[in-house]
């Protein structure tokens, strides 16, 4: 590849509930975002990312989203990302609504 | 207004039992995602953001008050106890689980309502004027016109796979309240030699090539109507651009084949089919409009209106603001804005909605709009109750005064939900309203339509606003453009482009720095903004927003 690749979690919403998740190491799916595994090898996340498509049974539309490494686990870094992660800004809906519940 | 009849309801019934067991198959493995999705999307459901969406059609934005309750109820068991009013008169629920969606179709079904068409290449919810059927400059109600070409058009097995999606707006007033000239067709009643036709606009639409429709019958007479628009749509099929999505709006095909030519093989095809049609169209039309017969307006004395307009100023306010002149003698039009300052504009709660449905039963002669600007409408009210209905809608929330002014924004989803999205549109409507609310300027600043659209489809209509914003992603931060002089009536214009974008954080005080401008450049508080900008064009405006360059200039 002639582009550099961007270290990168693999992320998708769940088919029954359309909620976000994000791939785990251990090929599960986590509605937490510091679950998913950080993935700075293309070759490696390529791979794991056509595994992904094949997991239609759990989730829609898989694909690679560039993150960075952080204290508690992957952090996001584009704000579409950053959305996903947290949820809406007008009403303490989404992933936002669990962490107010902690 | 129209109500299902037997076949309707056995259509959307087998629909939803199909759904259903499609539903099933995705969820057992038999169908992949690929072979699911254009069968959800054809009954409306959308995969967004943080979750599914189910786009729900209101037929040219009218609905009683059974229906209105139902939807409040979906929101309240299915949803997260709110629905969004969209700038086509739909209505979007957020949250819906996949499993529920069904349930979901047969409790709308139970109402006369669905999601079918609201997504995919196919004929849209048609939409009309929000004020039809009851405003004093009508030439005559749209809806009846607009229901047959939703019965038309609905499943119409020659237009499932158009080019791309297709939207229809009618009007049958001169003042244009439902952006005819930004619809793929555009029908605008109008009469000559006392009978009764349309004007026909083809190829408007806003996106990423925003254009205005253009004439291409200055008169049809009525009974043409649905040969002439199948023959506009047979056209499109045939000669619209498949090879690039980007390029298959019939806008597109207007301005690659020409006004003339793409006028000549209209006609031609229109010929080619007139003489199939011999009259059900006009029987089915005739028993559509009996539907749409007015209801018996009330005669009473109008006193109790004048005395709590004289008393209240919190009353006189709303009533200077959200009322629209009636048709009929004592009756007045009410806007219920959904627009309260730092909302989200289009949003109603389950509560709400269930005060608006009891609204309009007890006083609205149970009728109900949605309007494209995200409002609600009473179409139908008696001014002796407009003491009654104002004092139920503040105790909901729902009295704001502000039907036409700068905090009634017209926003979009934006990135707050939707997948397409480039960047927020809420809460930059939310704070522009907060923000001239707490300036107390937004009645000084008077008429002002701003439409703020999160990427460049332009479902916030902001090519069409006096100023428009658009966000964008400028390179992984959200940015907005600002456009100037747009409008969507029958002035219509497509706004300019006033110059680079501002930082999500620079966008609320560039606004108030050209509404500042406004305000000292206007001759008087009777000139609008957009006649202001018409007078003296973009420069002082544009100075406005850009202080710096004009330093530099100096």
């Amino acid at each position: 590849m002639s582009r550099r690749f961007t270290p990168s979690v693999i992320t998708a919403n769940a088919l029954l509930s359309g909620e976000v998740v994000w791939l785990c190491a251990d090929g599960q799916w986590s509605p937490d975002p510091r679950a998913a595994a950080l993935f700075t090898d293309a070759d490696l996340a390529q791979d794991r990312l056509a595994w992904a498509q094949g997991q239609a049974q759990a989730v829609v539309g898989p694909y690679l989203a560039g993150a960075k490494s952080g204290p508690d686990g992957p952090e996001p870094v584009h704000f579409r990302e950053a959305f996903r992660r947290r949820g809406p800004s007008n009403y303490p809906h989404g992933k936002q609504e669990a962490l107010c519940r902690g | 207004m129209y109500r299902h009849n037997d076949f309707d309801q056995a259509f959307i019934r087998q629909r939803n039992a199909q759904f259903r067991a499609q539903v099933e198959r995705r969820l057992s493995g038999a169908l992949t995602e690929e072979e699911f999705r254009p069968l959800r999307l054809m009954n409306g459901l959308y995969l967004q953001l943080h979750a599914y969406m189910l786009r729900v059609a209101i037929p040219y934005g009218t609905l009683n008050s059974a229906q209105m309750r139902q939807l409040a109820m979906i929101a309240e068991r299915w949803d997260k106890g709110y629905g969004h009013f969209t700038t086509r008169q739909n209505i979007q629920f957020n949250w819906p689980k996949l499993g529920d969606v069904p349930d979901i179709l047969d409790a709308l079904g139970e109402v006369g309502m669905h999601a079918i068409q609201t997504s995919g290449n196919c004929v849209r919810n048609v939409t009309a004027d929000h004020f039809a059927g009851a405003a004093a400059d009508e030439i005559a109600d749209p809806r009846p016109v607009a229901e047959l070409l939703r019965q038309w058009s609905t499943d119409h097995p020659e237009f499932q796979f158009l080019p791309r999606k297709f939207k229809i707006a009618i009007t049958g007033s001169p003042n244009d309240r439902a952006v005819t000239r930004a619809h793929d067709i555009g029908l605008r009643m109008v009469e000559s030699d006392g009978e009764p036709g349309f004007e026909v606009i083809v190829g408007g639409g806003l996106g990423r090539t925003p254009l205005l429709g253009m004439v291409v019958r200055a008169f049809l007479p009525r009974g043409d109507l649905l040969p002439y628009v199948e023959a506009i749509l047979s056209t499109y099929n045939s000669f619209g651009r498949r090879d690039n999505k980007y390029k298959a709006r019939i806008k597109i095909t207007l301005h690659e084949l020409g006004l003339d030519e793409l006028r000549s093989r209209i006609e031609a095809r229109f010929a080619e089919i007139r003489p199939e049609w011999r009259g059900a169209d006009q029987s089915i039309l005739a028993d559509i409009e009996r539907d749409f017969a007015p209801p018996t307006f009330r005669k009473a004395p109008v006193d109790a209106f004048e005395t709590a307009y004289a008393a209240d100023p919190v009353f006189r306010a709303w009533a200077d603001t959200n009322l629209h002149p009636h048709r009929a003698g004592g009756h007045a039009i009410v806007t219920i804005s959904t627009k309260a300052h730092g909302a989200t504009p289009g949003d109603a709660t389950a509560d709400q909605m269930r005060v608006m449905a009891d609204l309009a039963q007890r006083f609205g002669y149970d009728e109900l709009r949605i309007s494209h600007e995200q409002n609600v409408i009473l179409p139908h009210v008696h001014k002796a109750d407009l003491p009654a209905v104002h004092a139920a809608l503040r105790s909901a929330g729902l009295a704001t005064s502000n039907a036409g002014l700068i905090s009634d924004i017209i926003a979009c989803p934006g990135m707050d939900y939707c997948a397409l999205a480039t960047a927020r549109s809420i809460p930059v409507a939310q704070e522009i309203a907060e923000r001239f609310h707490a300036l107390g300027l937004e009645h000084e600043i008077g008429a002002m339509k701003i439409k703020i659209s999160g990427c460049i489809n332009a479902c916030g209509h902001h090519h069409v606003g006096h100023v428009g914003i658009l966000g964008l992603d400028k390179a992984g931060v959200e940015n907005y453009q600002i456009t100037l002089g747009g409008d969507g009536t029958e002035t219509a214009a497509i706004g300019e482009r006033a110059g680079p974008g501002f930082a999500y954080d620079e966008i609320v005080p560039a606004i108030e720095r050209l509404m500042r401008a406004y305000l000292s450049l206007r001759d008087g508080p009777g000139e609008s903004f957009l006649q202001a900008y018409r007078r003296l064009g973009p420069a002082p405006f544009k100075a406005a927003l850009y202080p710096e360059e004009k330093a530099h200039a100096a």
